[in-house]
């Protein structure tokens, strides 16, 4: 399968052409941010220092050198576990005009919809890959909220960024939905075996 | 406070164990998730499976970390009786080697207060690392084993007091509930550890120790071991496949640890290990010579 390339900030329109499965590969400037950056933001209510709209958000927490004040080299950049951050899912669309959240290990269901009415996609990445994944990342070009170290917010420049697996598109279709739904008929299978 | 050669040697290992073991993961793996890459059909399996392989390579040729994620150190210690260091110098030597490892890599630390989750160190902190203690009456050497373990894989534990009339059919089950639950968080496929009997911190004990054995190995107790290869098998019949996003394969082993219980107990604990199932070992011998990668 041949994978679509998108270049971010993108645009609505971009994001409905993907489809769940599609294999994305992704150029630009791509956001870091992790559980405490959104509860500043959300449950704080701290607006964030940087412009989110039409932004892919990575959520990370990445190990670095730091090199002077607000100036950091990478040292390894991976992904972390989506799951826990599912809640912020709509006020990242609605109100910051976020596009595209990536991470590992997929959203849960409640994400399906304000994904669709709103726009937006899930990128699952391969967790785990850091050594490649650092490749990618040409550059920490800045960094925000630096107290709260690593769950800060960082700016990333990236090329060849992938590759990525649309988990939840903009249509209503989720791949962590179908395979739970077809693993749970399995288990009734598997247990009357047993 | 005196600080011995040996306690010098032991935190050297410790520090070298940390880093390596983020670095190199062990040829089992490897193997294991090339023949997973061969085994696996679907398409998004396979492009999972593809980019690990190449993630892995990418780790040997930058000398970089497989995963960012550095996880807590975890320490298995056998101490021999003769072993001329205490156990209470080995827990500092220990913990200086993970802080320095940590500082002069430099490695992301990862170490919070539970409650205010301020960082409280180069990860180190209070009851960190955590070490895991054996004593050998009639030797004088030490093997240690270092396994960081990341946190996505370690949110997916559970625990489940089963009765005994739930048999090994509720063992069976309540594996298969979590694994499918688990889904994609723990970064399939990998290392499905299980502890049965015991009690119930002692079964999660054995899970974890079930998680760093080698792949290939199987529990000595042929019940045991029939029970890994029954789990292994039905596991990669959920379909929940690499990273969670479907395939055949979703671990690459099942590794149960047992514990004679009582008899109104049948526990069963699940620690997940993701497919960077890292770790590394040592042996340290009484004068303070080190043989690395010793399993034990």
């Amino acid at each position: 399968m041949s994978s679509k390339r998108l270049t971010f900030p993108t645009t609505e329109e971009q994001i409905r052409e993907l489809h769940a499965g599609d294999e994305v590969v992704v150029d630009g400037h791509i956001i870091g941010i992790r559980d405490r950056t959104q509860i500043r933001i959300f449950d704080q209510g701290i607006e964030p220092p940087m412009d989110l709209a039409g932004a892919f958000l990575l959520h990370t927490a990445p190990g670095v050198r730091k090199l002077g004040p607000g100036r950091y080299e990478k040292v390894s950049i991976g992904t972390t576990t989506s799951a826990r951050m599912v809640r912020f899912t709509e006020g990242l669309g609605k109100r910051y005009g976020v596009r595209a959240i990536c991470g590992k290990g997929g959203l849960p269901d409640e994400a399906i919809e304000p994904m669709q009415r709103l726009g937006m996609v899930y990128f699952a990445i391969v967790g785990g890959a850091a050594a490649l994944e650092t490749t990618q990342i040409e550059e920490i070009e800045e960094v925000a909220w630096e107290e709260l170290m690593p769950e800060c917010l960082w700016k990333f420049r990236v090329k060849d960024f992938g590759p990525l697996t649309v988990g939840i598109d903009s249509h209503g279709n989720s791949l962590f939905r179908d395979v739970q739904e077809r693993a749970t008929k399995k288990l009734e299978e598997l247990n009357a075996r047993l | 406070m005196i600080t011995t050669d040996l306690e010098g040697m032991v935190e050297d290992a410790a520090a070298h164990l940390y880093v390596w073991a983020l670095k190199d993961i062990p040829q089992d793996l490897r193997d294991a998730l090339a023949d997973a890459a061969e085994r696996e059909t679907s398409v998004t399996g396979q492009r999972v499976l593809s980019t690990i392989l190449k993630n892995v390579q990418i780790a040997d040729s930058d000398e970089n970390l497989v995963c960012q994620d550095t996880g807590i150190a975890v320490y298995t210690c056998r101490v021999g009786e003769q072993f001329p260091l205490h156990p209470a110098r080995i827990y500092v030597a220990l913990k200086a080697g993970t802080e320095r490892a940590t500082i002069e890599h430099p490695l992301r630390s990862n170490a919070v207060h539970t409650i205010t989750r301020e960082n409280t160190g180069p990860n180190t902190g209070y009851r960190l690392p955590i070490v895991h203690w054996e004593f050998i009456p009639e030797w004088d050497g030490l093997d240690v084993k270092c396994v960081p373990k990341g946190s996505g894989s370690e949110n997916m534990s559970f625990l489940k007091m089963c009765i005994p009339a739930d048999g090994v059919k509720g063992i069976k089950q309540f594996v298969l509930e979590s694994i499918v639950g688990a889904g994609g968080k723990p970064c399939p496929p990998g290392i499905v550890g299980i502890g049965i009997g015991g009690s119930a911190d002692y079964a999660m004990y054995l899970a974890k120790e079930a998680i760093a054995r080698p792949i290939g190995t199987r529990n000595p107790d042929p019940h045991v071991a029939k029970l890994e290869e029954e789990l292994y098998e039905l596991l990669n019949e959920t379909g929940i496949g690499p990273m969670g996003l479907g395939g055949d394969v979703t671990v690459l082993q099942c590794h149960v640890e047992h514990a004679d219980t009582h008899m109104t107990l049948n526990p069963v604990a699940v620690n997940y290990q993701c497919w960077a199932a890292r770790r590394a070992s040592a042996h340290i011998g009484p004068e303070g010579e080190v043989e690395y990668d010793r399993e034990f």
